[in-house]
């Protein structure tokens, strides 16, 4: 199934905390919601889950309206499943009976064989009578995906899933995750606060500020092309430095001129900002442009060095950690983008 | 379903019925309680073929019922306690004066209302007990001579609250005039050996324990308790012999104003007033019959002769208020 | 423009509008504070009524010193309630110790004693003439001093003995659903067991024993039973002074109506306490394993102290209630098995009807907040009002109904229209019944709904149950320990009431507490014995279920 949502407005205490989103995923697509905090991305996983009203727009899916204003389908009647933050199991029933509870479409009989497969399926075989009060955050959270998988849902929806769970196991179990939803070819939105799991699992990612989207697209084409300052900067680690159109079209910075793919055209001369990624940055010892280590982050296979420009600026790169350096000493560098990511420089006045 | 369907309308059934006027000839609200009247009526109902039910409650909370329920009331007879009671009722026209020359006849006159709307049906009396071993009972005349600071923290009495004591400071008050009577009563207070007591029964008790020496009780109380336990070293003493007399109650009924049954009620009344159903009626709680006529109980008259207070109950019900006040005032509570 | 409006997909089937479900639970809890209104209307109009001369008196002689004994009485018995309730129920919930199962129920068992019962037996025993004293004075001679039970501590204490399982019932429940986990948090914090007690325990606790004591607080001010015993004037007993002795019924309803007042702060003030924090979140599972093991003295103490309350608060005065059963020759005819089955009659359906009106209230006001939590508010203020106060202004507007349209019937039919009578129906009672003990079922219940979060909820919705499924199926399982203790406090009290009992019932309608009235209105307390044994009886049923079925969780 195929969800759309077209300029969704949403009201929350006389605030507006949704403004014109709009999106699409495709059947069989995983879509991520990331964004600071309060910049609605639980609002609208709500209201395309059918909890929240909208006040504008329109929430389709494969061709029918769930939501309009004044008009919502009931969360009852959409199909959908959900993981929630909390799991919101049933602390009355073992995992068995928490499994079944939504499968009351299901002929009695088939009921067990489709919830014992489902739990199979997250590996809990061995706990089905254990109750929740008696697992780990971890086995609660796969019952919880378990719950909301074995009705078959149209959509799964998932509120931040993994984020009471340790670093280690959220890897994991995002990747596990993926695995199962693109083998039963479900189509999932996800909100998320970490953008490294967005990108585990997402085959779309949108970004959103204050309620608007501010770019709904590949992981890829975020990373490397984004919309807005604020996606680039939200996006990913990196820095803008001070740069200028050349007449070839390309841009000149105080570590030399770039020549990757432009995100945009500008005319020559212009004034513009550069985000430069850690990954943009190379480590070459033969490199007559040399920088100061002000500061390290070991990162295991490689280490995040926060270096000092000649003219004060600051760049990172991800240097490979066998280089290991200490603050103060210097470094040779080279420039390597394929994707230039270029904004016009705001006016200071 | 269909068991819960059955279900429901046997639940139904259940709180509707009660609903419409009992099928009855005889109505009666009563502040006597159950184990009291309920033999009498099914006598009465054996007798002359009247079905009588009745509910019973504090004479209060009748009289309030039978004010709200107006002219739509199911009572006909108001049966309760306390002069003071059955004063209230005429004062508010819940009774209905009666001509009945059986009642009048059978009762004597400062036993009933002027207007003969309730009739006394069993006479109750309060008067002094004390301890015969630590009391002389020559020192005891009256219960004015209670005041007497010779009797400091050695009486015991009941709390205000209670109405007997409010018709007994009503009698005083009738007699003496409120400012005397509010000597003699702050003069009980400052003669008190212990806070006063919630009950008749606990004053005895006090008394027989040796708590204290003397005290205010109505006699059935002392009745029932020399009843379970003869060698009760406590004793009745006739109060004011020679000076007014012992003051009694009365329990007693009337007709509501809006009975439909006013013959059957009248008859029962007639029929509470004479016979055995008066000695009955009376000594089933050791209570004196209203009705000269009629002996008492041979427990009761073992208590020996006495002279009682003629003063008219209803004047008594007249001035309970002002006896309520007039213990507030006095620090008696 | 007609184009605008058309949308270029269909609707999906089960397009709702979306406003109407606050406007229902708003009118839901309108519906269920109106009766109350109507009642606290009737007292109300009579308070306007112009101060007569028997006002004067009360304000001048009696109203100084009966607002002090109020004011220290609530005061008293609410914080030690509140005390011995929270301290029995952290002992029974969490810890470990010798009897601890054995008390965990029977804890409750006071509830079932009517507090003029054990006023009567402790003062009774108590006193100068009573045993304990007396045998006192045959061992250490006549000078023996021992302080009064008739003060204002033995009232303090009896009212706490009687009132404080309304506390332990609820906030037992608050403590099991933590488990040892609020212990743990401590721990981890480096916070020993008793500042893990007071610092953590007892904070998410809060909502619930704050409701137990408001129901104990109210129920202080309502009572006249247990004071009277003591002769400790309270503003209740002055209430039916000025009735019963005053003669004057519109000085009463003005005291009542101020009584009411004051009640109202309390609650306004509870409410605000408990808005300060969400409580939400304390309802996820505790982990249900393992118990505090005491120390060996600890573990002697807490057992002592528990068999200490459970003799005070039931065995002492049920030993004295058997002992006058079999001394009194008290009757148990075929006549008491009908006391028997119409009391249990009366008390589930008054329960059953309080208690499904408690939840719907609880539900209008989780799913409306705002102005249906000021209506729940105001529709539970009939516990504090004193029983007689209280039947007489239900009373009064059922007859009123009942002569209007007994009128109506008589203009139709002419003269020979049947006389009906709906003051002494199973309707009139029922209602009552449920102004007067809504509170008791509404705080468990309340409390208890704070457990289901909202996920739980969508969760449900989005698995397709909702509506009666949903609440079958995840709010009543959830519901069940508050739902059975809102039946059981509610069954109990409506056994013991008396004075809406005696007013409303249906005429040849005996109970047990109408029997126990029967008997003690003429002072006679042995031959009343026997109706209070059964009343304790028949209320061990409801305490047993609602322990059965509260111990699986343990």
């Amino acid at each position: 199934m195929w969800i759309e949502l077209r300029g969704v407005s949403h009201e929350y205490g006389g605030r507006r905390n949704l403004v014109d989103v709009s999106l699409r995923l495709e059947k069989g697509d995983i879509g991520c919601l990331v964004g600071p905090s309060g910049a609605g991305k639980t609002s609208v996983l709500r209201c395309v889950a059918g909890f929240e009203d909208v006040c504008g727009g329109e929430i389709l899916a494969n061709d029918r309206v769930l939501s309009r204003p004044g008009l919502t389908v009931a969360p009852e009647h959409r199909q959908f499943g959900m993981v929630f933050q909390d799991y919101a199991l049933l602390p009355h029933l073992n995992v068995l009976d928490n499994v079944r509870f939504g499968l009351h479409a299901l002929a009695r009989s088939a009921r067990r064989s489709r919830a014992l497969e489902v739990i199979e399926m997250v590996g809990l075989g061995d706990v089905l009578q254990s109750y929740p009060r008696e697992l780990s955050g971890g086995q609660q959270q796969r019952v919880a995906l378990a719950r909301a998988l074995a009705p078959r849902p149209r959509l799964l929806l998932l509120d931040e899933p993994f984020s009471n769970l340790d670093v280690e196991l959220r890897q994991h179990l995002s990747a596990e995750v993926r695995e199962i939803l693109k083998h039963l070819g479900i189509t999932a939105l996800m909100v998320t606060h970490d953008q490294a799991e967005a990108f585990a699992v997402a085959d779309r990612v949108g970004v959103l500020r204050d309620g608007r989207i501010e770019q709904w697209d590949a992981p890829y084409n975020l990373y490397h092309s984004p919309a807005s300052r604020f996606v680039a900067e939200f996006i990913g680690q990196g820095v803008f430095v001070a740069g200028q159109m050349t007449e070839l079209g390309r841009v000149r910075l105080e570590l030399g001129e770039m020549d990757g793919e432009l995100n945009r055209e500008f005319p020559a001369g212009t004034d513009v900002d550069v985000l430069l990624r850690p990954d943009d940055i190379v480590h070459d010892h033969d490199s007559t442009l040399r920088a100061e280590v002000c500061g390290k982050s070991f990162r295991g296979s490689d280490i995040l060095y926060s270096l000092c420009l000649p003219s004060g600026d600051h760049v990172l790169a991800a240097v490979p950690s066998h280089h290991n350096l200490q603050v103060g000493e210097h470094i040779g560098i080279r420039l390597q983008a394929e994707h230039v990511v270029v904004f016009p420089r705001p006016r200071e006045d | 379903m269909r068991n819960v369907k059955l279900m429901l309308v046997g639940l139904l059934l259940t709180i509707m019925s009660g609903c419409g006027a009992p099928d009855a000839e005889l109505v009666v609200y009563s502040a006597r309680n159950e184990p009291l009247i309920k033999p009498m009526f099914d006598r009465f109902t054996e007798e002359t073929g009247i079905k009588v039910v009745f509910v019973t409650d504090k004479a209060e909370v009748l009289m309030q019922r039978l004010q709200a329920e107006d002219s739509n009331t199911p009572a006909d007879v108001l049966l309760t306690v306390d002069a003071g009671n059955l004063w209230w009722a005429t004062q508010n026209d819940l009774l209905q004066p009666l001509e009945s020359a059986v009642l009048t006849e059978n009762i004597p006159e400062y036993l009933r209302d002027p207007e003969d709307r309730w009739f006394g049906l069993s006479v109750r009396a309060r008067t002094i007990v004390y301890s015969p071993e630590r009391a002389d009972a020559r020192m005891l005349s009256s219960y004015e001579g209670l005041a007497d600071p010779m009797w400091r923290g050695r009486l015991c009495l009941r709390t205000s609250k209670k109405v007997y004591n409010q018709s007994l400071v009503a009698m005083l008050i009738a007699e003496h005039g409120e400012a005397k009577t509010e000597q003699i009563v702050k003069g009980w207070v400052a003669n008190l050996a212990a806070d006063v007591f919630a009950n008749d029964t606990a004053v005895i008790e006090a008394i027989a324990a040796g708590q204290c020496d003397v005290g205010i009780v109505n006699t059935y109380y002392f009745g029932r308790l020399e009843r379970d336990n003869p060698a009760l070293p406590v004793k009745i003493f006739w109060a004011n012999q020679g000076s007014g007399g012992v003051h009694v109650n009365v329990s007693g009924g009337g007709v509501v104003r809006d009975s439909r049954h006013v013959e059957n009620a009248t008859r029962l009344l007639e029929w509470l007033s004479a016979g055995e159903a008066q000695s009955m009626f009376a000594s089933s709680n050791l209570e004196f019959p209203a009705n000269p006529a009629i002996a008492a109980d041979p427990a009761v008259a073992a208590w020996g002769q006495f002279e009682a207070s003629r003063l008219s109950l209803a004047r008594a019900g007249e001035l309970q208020s002002a006896a309520v006040r007039l213990m507030d005032r006095a620090g008696y509570r | 423009m007609r184009i605008e409006q058309t949308v270029s997909a269909r609707d999906a089937p089960g397009l709702r509008h979306t406003t109407h479900h606050r406007v229902f639970w708003l009118l839901v809890a309108i519906l269920i504070a109106t009766p109350v209104s109507i009642v606290l209307l009737q007292i109300g109009s009579a308070a306007l009524a112009p101060r007569s001369d028997a006002w004067a008196h009360l304000a001048e002689f009696v109203l100084p010193r009966v607002i002090g004994n109020t004011v220290w009485l609530v005061i008293g018995v609410t914080l030690s309630a509140a005390a011995l309730g929270t301290v029995l129920a952290w002992l029974t919930a969490v810890c470990e110790f010798p009897g601890r199962r054995f008390l965990a129920w029977a804890l409750l068992l006071p509830l079932a004693i009517p507090g003029y019962v054990l006023a009567f037996v402790l003062v009774g025993m108590l006193e100068y003439s009573g045993p304990v004293q007396t045998l006192g004075r045959e061992i250490f001679g006549p000078d023996l001093a021992i302080p009064a039970i008739r003060s204002r501590g033995g009232v303090i204490l009896v009212l706490t003995l009687c009132l404080y399982p309304y506390v332990y019932l609820i906030a037992r429940n608050a403590f099991q659903t933590q488990g040892m986990r609020a212990l743990e948090i401590g721990q981890s914090m480096g916070l020993s067991i008793r500042s893990g007690f007071f610092r953590i325990a007892l904070p998410l606790a809060r909502p619930w024993i704050a409701g137990g004591a408001l129901l104990v607080a109210m129920e202080t001010l309502a009572d006249f039973g247990t004071v009277s015993v003591f002769n400790y004037d309270t503003f209740t007993t002055a209430i039916y002074q000025a009735w019963f002795g005053l003669f004057s019924l519109e000085s009463a309803m003005q005291l009542a109506s101020i009584l009411v007042l004051f009640v109202f702060v309390i609650v306004v003030l509870e409410q605000r306490l408990r808005a300060r924090a969400d409580f939400a979140a304390t309802g996820s599972q505790g982990t249900g394993l393992g118990r505090l093991r005491l120390g060996r003295k600890s573990a002697f103490a807490a057992t002592g102290f528990g068999f200490l309350v459970l003799a005070l608060g039931f065995v002492i005065p049920f030993c004295q209630l058997i002992v006058w059963t079999f001394g009194s020759g008290s009757e148990f005819d075929a006549r008491f098995f009908g006391y028997v089955w119409q009391t249990l009659v009366v008390a589930s359906l008054g329960a059953l009807l309080t208690t499904v009106v408690a939840v719907c209230l609880a539900y209008a006001v989780r799913n409306r907040g705002g102005p249906a939590r000021w209506l729940a508010r105001w529709a539970t203020l009939g516990y504090a009002l004193p029983g007689t106060v209280l039947a007489v202004g239900v009373f009064a507007p059922i007859v009123t109904l009942n002569n209007t349209v007994q009128e109506l019937l008589v203009r139709a039919i002419g003269p020979g229209a049947p006389q009906i009578l709906l003051q002494s129906t199973l309707v009139a009672m029922l209602l009552a019944y449920l102004i007067r003990f809504l509170a008791v079922a509404h705080s468990p219940v309340e409390s208890n709904l704070l457990r289901i979060t909202r996920s739980l909820d969508e969760n449900s919705r989005i698995l397709g149950v909702s509506g009666w499924q949903m609440l079958r199926r995840v709010h009543l399982p959830i519901l069940r320990g508050g739902v059975l203790a809102a039946f059981t406090l509610t069954f109990v009290d409506i056994m013991k009431e008396m004075p809406i009992t005696l007013m409303t019932r249906p005429f040849g309608w005996e109970t047990l507490a109408v029997r126990v009235f029967e008997m003690t209105s003429e002072g006679e307390w042995a031959r009343a014995s026997a109706p209070a044994v059964a009343i304790v009886l028949v209320g061990l049923i409801p305490v047993i279920t609602l322990t059965r079925g509260s111990s699986r969780v343990d």
